[in-house]
């Protein structure tokens, strides 16, 4: 059974009544191409609007569609090989951060590096809900740092409302094992590239998210703070999620023209989670572009390119 | 039944009233209540002569402690936030600033310069808790950044003093990516191996904890700082439990690693300077 959003409801309706009218046309005996057609085109036009006019709170919503496709799902779809690699050599395998070598197209051995969310109660409680701990956060540097060694280029999918805030987790310095990937990834070798693919909610995003490209899928949110989380902050209440959300601007077009991202990867219409084959093939598209471009860069100034990149972030009087 | 009934229930102080460093003549140490004369208070280093509580200071403060005869060069004094989002909640975030400048004086949540400390050329930055909870925005994040790029073309250690409730959520994206801006630049600096000291005062949380306060050679801090990724409260909510008591202070953080010592403020500069020297022989 497909979970429907408020917004995709009178699409929903739409489609289910052409379903309705081709069973009646079979049944009867009757021609109904025109209707059907005209009912079509319906649909699309009805997509296209909702989909043009999405409020900051709807994309928020998409991005946190449960059919959306995981971390898992994308690499799965766009490798032909691939190979899970577990754990941090310290404490544990954090089943919320994956990663592993993967086999674009024969063309690129690439390092896949994600938090991955679970689709049912049990798995998403196996997940953590996507939210990683201190050794999390380590075991994607100690693959960042193989990915390194063998000179391999590194994909981080992004995917996770926030790093845990649970009592071991500080016990085990999550906020050392955020800021030590923030500093480390910007010396990296070899190319890195990050795709918000769902919800990037703060250090816990960032804490795998400096790269030479960041990219957003089309419906997803990359910023400081979820928008209930500031909700509850700034207004002391949990009912100013849609306000927060719109002064937030968190979405991957506000995120683009704040020069905060570098570029997004159009979803197929109504979002990634109708096609996630579609979806997945435009990304691997996307990735082996910018792969060829960043693997024809001289190692320093790549480096050199990220820091600067960074360093013009920020809007300050002076 | 009591004698007396409190009327209104849940009085607070409004903030206008609330101090971090006190002006009078008498100091009442809120830890163990007892009055100190403000004269020995600063010649204690804000720091309580019977218990040791540490006083909220700011960076002023730590820039006359620290540099010799007082004498330091301020970088980027006037640099102040734009207000990239248009951002409003209650209150729109350029009034909010304004308001802010006025009560503390301040520009921004950090301040940096460099001078000598006994003897020793050093670039600090210190933050000012009292500017919108020493949040990070783009100033913050600019002026650290800038700092750091002084040590570097100087070649003489960095110091940085964080007290700060995390990002500023009124910069939203911008304020996240001064993790990543900050980051970079002690990358850099970690690179030329110049000693960077990051001490962490009370409170030290989010963001701030995420990016530069944890990424010093040496992790310090002052005793009784509250420390940590995700503030008290939302851990409670989480795990549905009361906290152990202790739990995030400067000792359960040296007591898991991520600390290197903890320094009293009064012996804060000769520290620095023997574990500097030390470094440069």
């Amino acid at each position: 059974m497909r979970t429907l959003l408020e917004f995709e409801k009178p699409i929903a309706e739409l489609e289910h009544k052409l379903i309705e009218m081709r069973k009646l046309a079979i049944e009867n005996n009757v021609d109904v191409t025109a209707t059907v057609q005209s009912l079509t085109e319906k649909i699309l036009e009805l997509k296209k609007e909702t989909f043009s006019n999405l409020t900051r709170w709807q994309r928020v919503q998409l991005s946190r569609h449960p059919d959306r496709p995981y971390t898992f799902d994308y690499i799965e779809k766009m490798c032909e090989e691939f190979i899970e690699i577990h754990g941090d050599r310290s404490v544990a395998d954090d089943k919320a951060m994956v990663g592993g070598f993967g086999n674009i197209d024969g063309e690129f051995s690439v390092m896949f590096i994600g938090q991955q969310k679970g689709r049912n109660t049990k798995q998403r409680q196996y997940r953590n809900f996507g939210m990683p701990n201190p050794e999390g956060y380590r075991k994607a540097l100690r693959l960042m740092k193989m990915a390194e060694k063998f000179n391999k280029p590194i994909v981080c999918l992004i995917d996770t409302p926030g790093a845990f805030p649970g009592l071991e987790a500080e016990e085990r310095g999550q906020g050392e094992a955020i800021a030590r990937n923030i500093r480390d990834m910007f010396m990296l070798k070899v190319p890195v590239i990050c795709i918000i693919i769902g919800e990037g909610a703060s250090g816990g995003a960032l804490g795998i998210a400096v790269g030479d490209r960041v990219l957003m899928m089309e419906n997803t949110w990359y910023s400081v703070i979820s928008p209930e989380s500031c909700s509850s902050i700034l207004w002391r209440s949990w009912n100013y999620k849609e306000q927060a959300a719109e002064a937030l601007k968190l979405t991957a077009n506000d995120m683009e023209q704040n020069g905060l991202i570098d570029g997004i990867i159009p979803e197929p219409l109504g979002g990634a989670h109708l096609d996630p084959e579609a979806a997945a093939a435009k990304m691997k598209a996307v990735i082996k572009e910018e792969l060829k471009k960043l693997c024809a860069m001289d190692t320093r100034a790549r480096i050199d390119a990220r820091i600067d990149k960074y360093g013009k972030m920020g809007v300050v009087v002076e | 039944m009591s004698w007396f009934t409190r009327k209104d229930k849940g009085i607070q102080t409004p903030t206008e009233f609330k101090r971090e460093a006190p002006d009078g003549l008498w100091y009442q140490c809120p830890s163990c209540k007892k009055a100190i004369h403000t004269r020995e208070h600063r010649l204690f280093a804000y720091t309580c002569s019977s218990c040791n509580y540490h006083e909220k200071i700011g960076s002023q403060d730590y820039f006359e402690l620290l540099f010799d005869q007082t004498r330091y060069t301020e970088l980027d004094a006037l640099m102040s936030s734009g207000d990239p989002l248009n951002f409003v909640d209650t209150k729109n975030y350029p009034d909010r600033v304004k308001a802010t400048e006025l009560k503390t004086g301040l520009k921004d949540a950090v301040r940096s310069a460099y001078g000598e400390m006994n003897g020793l050329p050093i670039t600090i930055a210190a933050m000012d808790f009292s500017f919108i909870g020493g949040s990070m925005g783009s100033v913050v994040g600019e002026k650290i950044a800038r700092a750091i790029d002084y040590s570097l073309e100087h070649k003489q250690p960095f110091l940085m003093i964080s007290r700060s409730g995390g990002a500023r959520m009124m910069e939203a994206g911008f304020s996240l990516m001064q993790m990543a801006k900050t980051s970079a630049r002690l990358a850099l600096l970690d690179e030329a191996k110049i000693p960077y000291i990051s001490l962490l005062t009370d409170p030290t949380t989010g963001g701030v904890t995420a990016s530069f306060a944890m990424l010093g050679d040496f992790n310090i801090a002052e005793p009784g700082a509250l420390i940590g990724f995700a503030g008290p409260r939302v851990i409670r909510e989480t795990i549905g439990k009361d906290l152990p008591k202790g739990f995030q202070s400067a000792d359960f953080v040296l007591e898991h690693g991520f600390l290197d010592f903890i320094v009293d403020r009064k012996d804060l500069k000769d520290k620095l300077t023997s574990l500097l020297g030390m470094l440069q022989k």
